[in-house]
């Protein structure tokens, strides 16, 4: 892809998004949650998506108010079931949403595997359990390994804390999360920030991620506060 | 850390221990200068029981060495979270990362000691917690596989026995499990145990004798 763009705002950042997609969507619980662009995706209408993400939603809002509108077809997560997943655990009820569940560790290996061009590798996380059932393994030192394969997404929604216009980032806190995996992951990485400022004003040394993975980025003012 | 091969204590004059006495009693077994990951509920506890001298390392799922206590009024900050998605702050030495540096460091055999929560623990040492198998139940994993395959150490705290009774140090676990042979001490009401080459050596008891533990159990204890 060509650098990044900064564009005038959320509707703008997931357009051309097409029914079907696989959208990696950043955040654990709501931190580094990319809410403004999660309701953009929603505008669109696009239908039957396949969403990755940690969780599966909380509250009404954000990946929750996504999944109300029937527009998920298939969810890949870790941790589904919280206090506040009413609108996830009811789709899940009544068979109106795919769950893949995934361990944490595999979630986030598998997103760094299909950024860094990896075909599929060998870990013990899962080895005898249900969620290792049917997967080619391997002992290696003495241990089962489970062959896991990359998850890559057509379109990833990022939430950083910092951009600078070449689409270098920077995060806050334990919002980071996901973020820097997934921007590496997808054909098309949409980032939104509090800031966005000139080259030059991110030190190179402070960079998290690189922009050379980043293909639009949107400032969201206050877009901590929103989600507070 | 090796288990204990000092006797067993029997403390027939307090006991069983509550739901606050466990995780202090997990604090005692840490060693310091160690990396340290507390699952969510009643592990996270343990937390409030370390020595803050032993310089031990909190470690959180969600991207962060040097998690400090729960935050409180202003300190509240949503971008600050741990794996409870609790609002907490930073200690000194505090360091942010991505997911799958976090899952490496787990994987990777760098954390010392984890501490989960458990429905069954097996004789060698198999943990099943992350899901009871009931056909309406919501599975959910999280990090829990990554843990138990990856810290050097695996504490349960867990009840001895569930609501019904039943034991929950079983001969073989019967809900699904979440990883094999990776459990090496069980932190209970009645009693503290250490599992090693499918043997279980009785720490301490709280309130009950082993001879009484044995009868209440389907699973050899060795004193």
């Amino acid at each position: 892809m060509s650098t990044a763009q900064v564009v005038a705002d959320a509707d703008a950042a997931v357009a051309g998004v097409t029914d079907g997609a696989t959208v990696l969507i950043g955040g654990f619980g709501t931190a580094g949650q990319p809410m403004e662009l999660i309701d953009a995706l929603r505008r669109t209408g696009v239908t039957g998506l396949t969403v990755v993400n940690n969780n599966a939603g909380n509250g009404d809002v954000g990946l929750a108010a996504l999944l109300k509108a029937g527009q998920v077809r298939r969810i890949i997560c870790s941790f589904p079931r919280q206090t506040d997943s009413w609108v996830f655990d009811e789709l899940y009820r009544t068979g109106r949403v795919e769950l893949e569940l995934v361990p944490q560790g595999n979630l986030a290996e598998r997103l760094r595997a299909a950024g860094a061009g990896i075909g599929a590798f060998y870990c013990p996380t899962g080895a005898g359990t249900p969620l290792a059932e049917g997967k080619e393994t391997r002992t290696i030192d003495g241990r089962e390994h489970v062959l896991e394969y990359p998850i890559r997404g057509d379109l990833a929604l990022v939430k950083a804390h910092r951009a600078d216009v070449a689409g270098n980032l920077v995060y806050r806190k334990t919002a980071r999360n996901f973020g820097p995996v997934m921007a590496t992951a997808a054909t098309t990485t949409v980032v939104q920030v509090d800031d966005v400022v000139p080259a030059g004003d991110i030190d190179p040394e402070n960079v998290v991620t690189p922009g050379i993975y980043v293909d639009r980025i949107v400032r969201i003012a206050n877009s901590a506060e929103a989600v507070a | 850390m090796s288990p204990s091969a000092s006797a067993t204590v029997e403390y027939l004059d307090r006991g069983p221990l509550n739901r606050a006495e466990i995780p202090a009693r997990v604090a005692c077994d840490i060693p310091p200068g160690s990396y340290v990951n507390l699952g969510i509920g009643q592990p996270t506890a343990v937390a409030d029981h370390l020595d803050a001298d032993a310089g031990i390392t909190l470690h959180t799922e969600n991207g962060m060495l040097g998690m400090g206590r729960a935050a409180v009024g202003d300190e509240i900050d949503p971008d600050l979270i741990n794996a409870g998605k609790i609002p907490v702050v930073e200690t000194p030495g505090a360091s942010y990362f991505h997911h799958a540096d976090s899952f490496a460091m787990m994987r990777g055999g760098h954390l010392d000691v984890c501490v989960l929560g458990a429905f069954q623990v097996s004789t060698r040492g198999d943990l099943a917690n992350w899901h009871t198998g009931a056909p309406e139940a919501i599975p959910a994993v999280g990090g829990a596989m990554d843990l138990a395959i990856g810290a050097r150490d695996v504490y349960v705290i867990m009840t001895l026995f569930d609501k019904a009774g039943a034991p929950k140090l079983v001969p073989a676990c019967t809900y699904p499990l979440t990883g094999l042979a990776c459990v090496t001490r069980v932190y209970t009401d009645h009693a503290v145990f250490a599992l090693t080459a499918g043997q279980v050596h009785v720490v301490e008891t709280y309130g009950s004798t082993v001879a009484d533990l044995a009868a209440r159990l389907d699973v050899p204890l060795v004193t």
